[in-house]
C-alpha cells in the first residue's frame, strides 16, 4: 500500500501513481523471469538430451566403418604348404597364416609393415583360402582390416607416427574405409577392428524371448485375478503390496537374487540367457500387471452385465470380452516393460552375463552377454578403438528402444478406445 | 526319444483328445436338440473338448516334470549296481567325479575320459540311461492315455465340464497372483539368510557404523572386524543420489512441470512431454557412458582449471549431474500429477485477486501441492540411490568419506557389483558383505517408498 495519510479517511489506492506503476512493472518483470526461468528448465532437460544424442552419435557414427588395406600375398613363396584339394579350418590352424600376413605385409608395406594390420588380420586371410582354396597356389590381393592406429588416423586425429604411415599408405593407394559389415555379424573379439554385436544382440533376443514368455503370462493372469475375481480380504492386499513393492526394488536387487536362488540354490548354468531371462521377467511381471490392471479397470461394467446377462460364466465374461478389450492397453505396458527389460545391465552383472563371448550363444542355456553388458564390458577396454564401437552399439540399442517405444505410442492411438 | 520330441507327441495326444471329446459332446448336443429336450446339455461341447485334453496333459506333464528330476539318481544308482562298478573308490569325493565323467561321455558332452576309471562305466550309463528314459516316456504315454480315457468316458449330457475346467482357469490366475508373493519372500529370504552368515563374521555395529571399507584387505586375510565399515559407502550414496542428483533433478523438473502445465501451449505441450520423458527410457548404461566419457573428464579439466585439489577423473558430481538429468521426468510427473490435483477454485480464487500467473503458482499452488511434490522427490531419491550403473562407470571405487564433490566417492550399489564379480566362494565374509549391503539398500528404498506413498495418498484424501 502507498502511504496513506494518518486520517480516520481512507483514500483510494492510486493506481495510476508512479510508486504503485513501479510495483506493476517489478510484479509483471519477476512474471516475466519465471515464465523464463520455466522455458530455460524445460530447455536445458531437452538440451541434454540432444547433447547426449549427439555426442553418441558423433563418435558411433564411425564405429560403423572400418579401415582396410589391400594386401598382395604371394601365396607361392610363402613360407607354408597347403593342398588346395584339401583345405579345411582345420588344416588352415597349423598353416602358420600369421606369419605369411605378416611376411606379406613387410614386403607390401615396409619393414614395420606387420604392425600396420590388424593383429587378427590373418583370420580374413584364412576365410578367403577358405572361400577359395585355389588362390594358396597363386599370389593374390586380399583386403585385410588395418591395425586400430591406422583406423584411427583414417578417422580422426591420431599421433604423428600414425599420421604419417596413414598418409604413405594414401599416397600408394592400398588403404580405404568403407562400411564394417563385421559390426553387425561378428561377436565379441579382444581387438577393435573384429569387433562386432551380433553375439550380444542374439543374446539380447533370446534372454528377452524368456522374460517375454515368463512374465506376460503370469502377469496378465494376475491382473485379471486381481481385477475380476479377487475377494477383498487380507491375503488380496498382500498380493497387491507385494507387487507395487516389486514395481519399486532397486533392479540389482533382483540380480541378487537371482544370483542366490537360481545358481546357488538351483544351480541353473551360469551366464545363460535362461537365468538373465527369468531374472528380468520377476523385474518386468509387476510393469505388466499393472499396466494391465489399468487397461482392465478401463474396459466398462456394462460389457460384463451384457455378458453375464445372455447367460456366460465368469470365467467366459473375462476370456471372451474383458481380456479382448483390454488386450491393447496390456500390449502397449508389456513392450514398455520390455524395454526397459532390454536397457537393463546391473542385474544381468551380477548372474553373470558379463563374461567374454566370442561366439554367439547357440541357445538358452549357452552362456551369452546382452547388448547394454557388452557396451559395459567395451567402456571398460583400455584400446582407444574400442569407444567409437561402444557408441556404436549404443545407437543400435537406443534405435532398438525407440522402435519399441515408438511401436507402443502408435499401438495405443490405434486401437484404445475411449469408453 | 528326445525330451522336443516326447513333449511333441505329448500335446499332439492333447489335440486330439479334444477333437475327438469335442466331437463326442457335439453328437450327444445333437442327439439331445434332436429328442426335443432343450438345453438338456450342461456345457458347450469345446469344454468337453478342453476336459479331456487336460485329464491327457497335465498327469503326464506332472509325471515328467518329476521323472527327469528323479531320473539321474536312478540311473546313478542303477550304474553303482552294476558289477563294472565294483572297482570305484569308496570315497564318495573321488567316485563322484568318477561317475559325472562317465555320464558326460555316455550323454557326448566329453570326448574321451581322463581318468581310465571312467571307461567301463561308459556302457553301464548309456543303457540304463535309455532303460530308464524310456520307461519314463511309456509311463508318461501311458498315463496321456489312461486320464483320456477316463475323462473321455465321463461325457455325459448332464455332466458340468465347463464347472471343472474354470475352476482349473481360476486355480492358475490365482497361483499366477502369488508368484509376486513368492518373488517377494524370496528377496526378503535370500537376502536375510545370507546378511545372518555375513553378520556371523562381522559385527553387524562395526558394518553400520564403521567407517573404514576395505573388503580387499579383508579378504588377503588381515581380518574381518574392521574392514567392513559401510559408513563411506552410506555417504557416497546420499551424497550422490540424494544430495547432487536432486539439487539437478527438484529445480529442473519442478520447473519444467510448471511451465509445460501453467504456461505452454497445448501444442507445445504435446511435444515436449514426451521428448523429457524420454530421458527415462534411455538405458543407465548409456548414461554411464555418458558421465564417464564426456562429464567427467570436463569437470575434472574444469576443477584443475579453477584450483581444486583432488579432483578425480570419477568424479562424484558427474555421477551426480547424470543421474539428476535422468531423474528429471521422474519429479516433473509427479510435480504435473500434484500441480493438477489442487482444486480449480484455489487458482482461480488467487487470480481472481489479482495474482499475477507466477505470484498464484509460488504462493498457492505450490503450497497446497507441497505433500505430493516431496512425495514425488521421495520416490525419485529411492530410485536414485538404488541405481547402479551409472555410479559404477562414473563414480569409482575409493571409499572416501568427503565433501569434496570432485573426488571419487563410492556408493552401495556399486560397492554390490565389485564385490560380486570377479572369483566368488560363497563362504567369504567379502562376497556376503554384498548381500548385507542389498539388505540395507532394500530396506532404505522399501522405507522410502512406505512413506512417500503415504504422504502422496494423504495429501490427495486433502482434496477430495
Amino acid at each position: 500500500m502507498t502511504a496513506t495519510p494518518s486520517s480516520s479517511v481512507r483514500n483510494p489506492t492510486d493506481w495510476k501513481g508512479a510508486a504503485m506503476q513501479k510495483r506493476i512493472a517489478g510484479r509483471y518483470a519477476a512474471e516475466r523471469r519465471f515464465k523464463l526461468l520455466g522455458m530455460a528448465a524445460v530447455l536445458l532437460s531437452a538440451g541434454f538430451l540432444a547433447f547426449l544424442l549427439i555426442s553418441m552419435i558423433g563418435n558411433g557414427a564411425r564405429g560403423f566403418t572400418r579401415t582396410e588395406i589391400t594386401l598382395p600375398i604371394d601365396f607361392r613363396t610363402a613360407p607354408m604348404v597347403v593342398d588346395p584339394a584339401t583345405v579345411t579350418a582345420q588344416s588352415l590352424v597349423s598353416a602358420n597364416l600369421q606369419d605369411v600376413t605378416a611376411q606379406a605385409a613387410v614386403t607390401a608395406l615396409g619393414p614395420n609393415g606387420d604392425t600396420l594390420l590388424s593383429p587378427n588380420a590373418w583370420l580374413t586371410v584364412r576365410d578367403a583360402i577358405l572361400d577359395n582354396p585355389q588362390i594358396v597356389t597363386e599370389r593374390v590381393v586380399i583386403s585385410v582390416p588395418a591395425s586400430t592406429s591406422i583406423d584411427l588416423a583414417a578417422k580422426t586425429d591420431a599421433s604423428a607416427a600414425d599420421e604419417a604411415s596413414y598418409a604413405r599408405l594414401q599416397q600408394s593407394g592400398m588403404v580405404s574405409t568403407g562400411f564394417n559389415s563385421a559390426f553387425l555379424s561378428a561377436s565379441d573379439a579382444t581387438d577393435p577392428t573384429q569387433v562386432g554385436i551380433w553375439g550380444a544382440f542374439k543374446g539380447s533376443l533370446l534372454t528377452m524371448i524368456v522374460t517375454l514368455l515368463l512374465s506376460f503370462p503370469v502377469g496378465v493372469a494376475t491382473a485379471l485375478y486381481l481385477e475380476e475375481y479377487a475377494p477383498k480380504t487380507w491375503w488380496t492386499d498382500i498380493i497387491e503390496v507385494s507387487i507395487n513393492n516389486l514395481a519399486a526394488v532397486p533392479s540389482i536387487i533382483f540380480g541378487l537374487l537371482g544370483l542366490a536362488i537360481f545358481l546357488n540354490l538351483l544351480a541353473f548354468p551360469r551366464s545363460a540367457a535362461l537365468v538373465g531371462g527369468m531374472t528380468l521377467a520377476l523385474m518386468t511381471m509387476p510393469v505388466i500387471v499393472i499396466a494391465g490392471r489399468n487397461a482392465i479397470k478401463a474396459v466398462p461394467p456394462s460389457i460384463r452385465d451384457a455378458a453375464l446377462g445372455i447367460g456366460a460364466s465368469p470365467v467366459q465374461v473375462v476370456f471372451h470380452h474383458v481380456l479382448p478389450l483390454a488386450l491393447p492397453g496390456i500390449l502397449t505396458g508389456t513392450i514398455i516393460g520390455m524395454a526397459r527389460a532390454l536397457g537393463e545391465t546391473a542385474p544381468l552383472l551380477m548372474i553373470g552375463m558379463r563374461a567374454f563371448i566370442a561366439t554367439p550363444p547357440g541357445g538358452i542355456t549357452d552362456p551369452a552377454t546382452v547388448l547394454p553388458v557388452q557396451i559395459f564390458l567395451w567402456s571398460d577396454e583400455v584400446s582407444k578403438g574400442f569407444v567409437e564401437k561402444t557408441s556404436a552399439a549404443i545407437i543400435v540399442l537406443l534405435a532398438f528402444l525407440l522402435a519399441m517405444n515408438g511401436l507402443a505410442i502408435y499401438l495405443r492411438n490405434k486401437f484404445e478406445k475411449r469408453w | 526319444m528326445t525330451g522336443p520330441a516326447v513333449l511333441l507327441l505329448l500335446f499332439g495326444l492333447g489335440v486330439a483328445a479334444w477333437v475327438s471329446a469335442r466331437a463326442r459332446a457335439t453328437r450327444l448336443q445333437t442327439a439331445a436338440r434332436n429328442t426335443g429336450a432343450r438345453g438338456a446339455m450342461h456345457s458347450l461341447p469345446s469344454f468337453h473338448g478342453w476336459y479331456v485334453a487336460l485329464w491327457t496333459l497335465l498327469p503326464a506333464l506332472a509325471f515328467l516334470a518329476i521323472w527327469t528330476n528323479v531320473m539321474p539318481a536312478l540311473v546313478t544308482d542303477a550304474v553303482l549296481a552294476d558289477p563294472a562298478a565294483q572297482g570305484l573308490p569308496g570315497d564318495g569325493f573321488a567316485r563322484g567325479a568318477i561317475l559325472s565323467e562317465a555320464r558326460n561321455i555316455a550323454n557326448g558332452t566329453q570326448a574321451a575320459a581322463f581318468n581310465p576309471a571312467a571307461q567301463p562305466l561308459v556302457a553301464p550309463y548309456r543303457v540304463n540311461t535309455a532303460r530308464y528314459a524310456g520307461g519314463g516316456v511309456a509311463l508318461a504315454l501311458l498315463l496321456a492315455f489312461a486320464g483320456g480315457a477316463y475323462a473321455f468316458t465321463r461325457i455325459r449330457p448332464d455332466f458340468r465340464a465347463r464347472t471343472r475346467v474354470e475352476r482349473l482357469v481360476m486355480g492358475l490366475l490365482l497361483g499366477a497372483s502369488l508368484i509376486a508373493i513368492i518373488t517377494t519372500v524370496g528377496i526378503v529370504a535370500s537376502l536375510l539368510w545370507e546378511s545372518l552368515r555375513f553378520f556371523s563374521m562381522v559385527n553387524p555395529f562395526s558394518f553400520l557404523f564403521g567407517t573404514n571399507w576395505s573388503p580387499q584387505s579383508a579378504a588377503m586375510g588381515y581380518g574381518n572386524e574392521n574392514a567392513f565399515g559401510a559408513v563411506p559407502l552410506f555417504w557416497g550414496t546420499i551424497f550422490i543420489g540424494a544430495i547432487i542428483a536432486m539439487i539437478v533433478a527438484i529445480p529442473l523438473g519442478l520447473m519444467s512441470a510448471i511451465y509445460l502445465t501453467q504456461y505452454a501451449r497445448p501444442s507445445t505441450r504435446k511435444w515436449m512431454k514426451p521428448v523429457l520423458e524420454v530421458l527415462a527410457g534411455v538405458p543407465t548404461v548409456v548414461y554411464g557412458y555418458f558421465a564417464a566419457l564426456t562429464i567427467a573428464p570436463a569437470l575434472r579439466d574444469f576443477a584443475v582449471a579453477i584450483g581444486i585439489s583432488g579432483a578425480s577423473s570419477e568424479s562424484a558430481l558427474a555421477a551426480g549431474l547424470v543421474m539428476g538429468v535422468m531423474i528429471i521426468p521422474f519429479v516433473s510427473s509427479m510435480a504435473d500429477d500434484s500441480i493438477a490435483a489442487v482444486p480449480q477454485a484455489m487458482r482461480d480464487g488467487s487470480l481472481a485477486m489479482g495474482a499475477t500467473t507466477s505470484e498464484t503458482i509460488k504462493r498457492v499452488l505450490i503450497p497446497a501441492a507441497l505433500p505430493g511434490v516431496v512425495g514425488g522427490v521421495l520416490l525419485a531419491v529411492s530410485r536414485a540411490i538404488g541405481e547402479t550403473m551409472i555410479v559404477v562407470m562414473a563414480a569409482g571405487l575409493a571409499a572416501n568419506l568427503t565433501l569434496n564433490p570432485f573426488s571419487s566417492v563410492t556408493t552401495v550399489t556399486t560397492q554390490i557389483v565389485q564385490l560380486l564379480t570377479g572369483d566368488q566362494e560363497f563362504d567369504s565374509a567379502k562376497t556376503l558383505a554384498a548381500f548385507a549391503l542389498g539388505l540395507v539398500l532394500f530396506i532404505v528404498t522399501l522405507l522410502l517408498n512406505i512413506v512417500a506413498l503415504r504422504v502422496v495418498k494423504k495429501y490427495r484424501e486433502a482434496y477430495e
